[in-house]
């Protein structure tokens, strides 16, 4: 089956990432496909690579980011919340005239349009939130 | 074939941001053709409450964007009874968001449909795509 995944919490705070993560590793075993995951509210900090947690504590980005290596997922971060809460890819903060970039590997910044066309895409859409 | 897209609304509209940000998706969302409707249930129902000003707390009063949502192609705002009367509330306290019908001389309709529990269970199993705010 072909998934869309939406992320709507950021890391540490809620549990939805690590749940969200928990999900597309499974479903990755079980053979199915992961259209996309698609972060937005809050869910969008769980692409900076600025995070340091304390050591005994899993590394949620890098997870994703590694996840997303391992096996070409499309993490997309949503523009509009991402300028909100300032997460920045290169582009983004050349274009805003701001000195940093801090988005992670594997992440891309996009638009809304990519959570519906996700929708559209297909056979299930999950939102794991609040 | 277009899909059928529920967004679902159940926080209230100020406090956190999550329907600001619902309806910047549902905004978006109208331009894909898909089949829109839109649920308010929970705390919710308090999103299309009428008279809301929320300017002392210094924030942007969103909801005659409510208003719009006609004009792009969303006619379906369903609000739950069962949230409604356990705060109180009435149809009478909801915005009278209205669309214009082009299959009937651009009438102006109620957007706005107040069903049960049990309707809304039904309406959100016919769904392809249940987006949850």
């Amino acid at each position: 089956m072909k998934y869309t995944i939406m992320v709507n919490e950021g890391p540490y705070q809620h549990q939805s990432s690590d749940t969200a993560l928990q999900f597309v590793r499974a479903a990755l075993a079980k053979g199915h496909t992961i259209f996309r995951v698609f972060f937005y509210h809050d869910g969008v900090n769980n692409g900076t690579r600025l995070a340091v947690p304390p050591k005994d504590d899993r590394m949620l980005q890098k997870e994703w980011s590694e996840l997303a290596e391992k096996h070409g997922l499309d993490l997309v971060i949503c523009i509009a919340a991402a300028q909100r809460r300032g997460l920045m890819d290169a582009s983004e903060a050349k274009r805003q005239g701001l000195s940093a970039d801090n988005i992670a590997a594997g992440f891309r910044i996009s638009g809304l349009g990519q959570l519906i066309e996700g929708g559209i895409e297909s056979d299930r859409t999950i939102v794991f939130g609040d | 074939m277009a899909k059928k897209f529920l967004y679902l609304n159940r926080k209230a509209p100020y406090g956190t941001v999550y329907a600001l940000e619902s309806l910047e998706v549902v905004l978006i969302a109208a331009a894909f053709e898909q089949e829109v409707s839109l649920a308010f249930l929970d705390d919710g129902v308090y999103q299309i409450a009428k008279g809301q000003n929320p300017k002392a707390a210094g924030m942007k009063n969103f909801s005659p964007t409510y208003n719009a949502l006609g004009d792009y192609g969303i006619t379906q705002l369903y609000v739950e009874r069962e949230s409604l009367v356990e705060r109180g509330l009435t149809e009478e306290d909801l915005m009278p968001i209205v669309y214009e019908d082009e299959n009937d001389e651009y009438a102006e309709k109620p957007s706005v449909q107040v069903i049960s529990r049990a309707e809304m269970s039904q309406i959100m199993a016919e769904q392809d795509v249940t987006l949850s705010f």
